[in-house]
């Protein structure tokens, strides 16, 4: 049996809905001529700042276009439906947001994306342009703690984004924009849990099978399977399971503050989010965490999966005023 | 001796393509068992892209050099995704391999093949047995290598795809240790990987391709 899409022709899905982006937002985003996967903040890019450039696959609206404005990320490189954009539109993004300072890439930390951007990087280097990496690797469920850097990046994005784009609009130096970048992936936490699948739009048959009494826990935004396949339980027990194990890596004293992302991974409804952030809080108050903000809603989203991520951001002061610098983004707002 | 024209190339990626397009929903199944599902969908739009690119080219006026250059650059301004990396590299150094040719006997087919591997090694990083398109194209290279001075080019192509068909078979008692489906550890037993199944179906498209061109000797 078929999934039910709203689509045209699936080939022509990315520019179409590239083409709608930009009429909802023509303020924030333009597109590069030459290169039309390339989206670029209208404020934002500007010489003596370092730019930031984020990319990636498409379906995890707003993930990345969403958070390309001032005060965060000066450009996205936009790819096929769950695959990296090819070399060509993050060389056309870096040349654009280049401010003479250099040009950071961040990413979550994937295979094929690596390939493509470090070839942009490559060919960037060749026009002047010096760029550096920093990958993100906030899903705790995909690989263990000892293996950190083999990691996939996933909700967390937004808060490691979120750092690295006010530390660039603060006209901070390449070596301390890179510095805290890989601290705020340092200090970001997510773990996922899956009810049910998603289809793409050519092929529009699900990308995995789930019971209809069952959930997995740490399943990829891609529908990478998880750690953990069980029935499915209460919004409760299933926040605690995912606490649980980022808690346990965390290790939060008692007083520390945290930025809480509760995101919903395309068709888990805003109610069952805000019944799971209530958890989050009762669990956090329980040890004396404080909540510096919330955020609920689809973040990072994997097309129309059932599902929902918790994210932890553990801030200290530096995380603190980079969290609280204003942005102003086609689809994020903050300051 | 059976030699490949320009034109005969071109055809034999579409053959390709063709093979690529009535494999979507086969490659896509394979890779949602352990990774995002997309490949069959990747490397079809990738060599519907070579095709687009490849008949804009006039084959009389293009040596095979040509030919693999403008399939780098087709797929990969195409698609990305980490087949658009690996299969660039690979179409760019086949295009190295032949510079000197006018055609493509068997001889320049296993430089080809032998290139097209030494390409996916160097961008990818992967080794034999991490159960990758790898595990395919190596044997696959193997094949193209032992073969004796006098193997027919039909003959050569068909033991290249066999090597690729067994390789991709082997994938499956693999445990991942590159790309995506490398999270999953032991889970990943017990399925065909999707890029060596990708590299199989295409070796036997190129081989099935030459043996009509060509007959079986």
């Amino acid at each position: 049996m078929k999934t039910k899409k709203l689509i045209n022709n699936p080939d022509n899905i990315i520019e179409e809905m590239l083409e709608g982006v930009l009429a909802a937002h023509p303020d924030h985003l333009y597109q590069i001529e030459s290169s039309p996967r390339a989206i670029v903040a209208k404020n934002g890019p500007r010489q003596g700042k370092v730019g930031l450039m984020i990319g990636g696959g498409s379906g995890h609206e707003p993930t990345f276009l969403g958070f390309v404005g001032k005060g965060l990320a000066d450009a996205a490189a936009i790819g096929n439906v769950f695959a990296s954009p090819p070399p060509d539109p993050a060389l056309a993004c870096a040349k654009a947001i280049d401010g003479g300072e250099g040009v950071l890439f961040m990413y979550g930390n994937y295979a094929g994306d690596v390939m493509n951007f470090d070839m942009a990087a490559e060919m960037a280097a060749m026009d002047d342009i010096e760029v550096r990496t920093v990958l993100t690797t906030d899903d705790v469920a995909s690989a263990p703690i000892e293996n950190r850097s083999e990691r996939r990046g996933v909700a967390g994005n937004f808060f490691i984004f979120k750092a690295a784009g006010a530390a660039c609009d603060k006209m901070l130096s390449f070596d301390e924009c890179e510095r805290v970048a890989i601290k705020a992936n340092d200090h970001t936490y997510t773990m996922g849990v899956a009810l049910g699948p998603c289809s793409l739009p050519h092929t529009l048959k699900p990308n995995f099978e789930l019971g209809d009494d069952e959930m997995e826990i740490g399943l990829g935004i891609h529908g990478e399977p998880g750690v953990e396949r069980g029935k499915l339980r209460s919004a409760d027990e299933v926040t605690d399971a995912l606490l649980d194990r980022i808690l346990d890596e965390m290790s939060p004293s008692k007083g520390d503050r945290v930025a809480v992302l509760v995101n919903s991974l395309g068709s888990t409804s805003l109610m069952e989010l805000y019944v799971i952030n209530r958890r989050v809080k009762q669990r956090l108050d329980d040890i004396n965490v404080d909540i510096h903000a919330s955020w609920v809603g689809p973040y990072c989203t994997s097309l129309e999966m059932a599902g929902a991520s918790i994210t932890l951001h553990h801030l200290d002061g530096e995380l603190t005023e980079l969290l609280q610098h204003p942005c102003d983004c086609a689809m994020f707002r903050a300051g | 001796m059976n030699s490949l024209s320009s034109e005969q190339l071109v055809a034999m990626f579409n053959a390709m393509a063709d093979s690529m397009k009535s494999s979507i929903d086969h490659l896509c199944e394979l890779d949602g068992a352990i990774g995002d599902a997309d490949h069959g969908v990747t490397m079809s739009l990738g060599f519907e892209a070579v095709r687009g690119a490849l008949a804009e080219l006039d084959p009389q006026q293009a040596p095979p050099t040509v030919v693999f250059n403008t399939a780098a650059k087709s797929f990969l301004a195409a698609v990305g995704a980490s087949a658009g990396p690996l299969y660039a590299t690979a179409f760019m150094r086949a295009a190295t391999a032949v510079k000197e040719q006018e055609t493509l006997d068997a001889a320049a087919m296993a430089k080809v093949v032998e290139a097209m591997v030494d390409g996916i090694r160097h961008r990818g990083k992967a080794e034999a047995g991490d159960k990758t398109m790898l595990d395919a194209w190596i044997p696959a290279a193997q094949a193209a290598n032992q073969a004796p001075a006098d193997t027919s080019l039909p003959e050569l192509m068909r033991q290249v795809a066999q090597a690729a068909n067994a390789g991709a078979e082997s994938t499956i008692g693999m445990q991942a240790k590159k790309g995506r489906s490398a999270k999953l550890g032991a889970r990943s037993v017990g399925h065909m990987d999707a890029g060596a199944a990708s590299t199989a179906l295409l070796l036997n498209a190129a081989s099935q391709f030459v043996v009509t061109t060509f007959g079986s000797h």
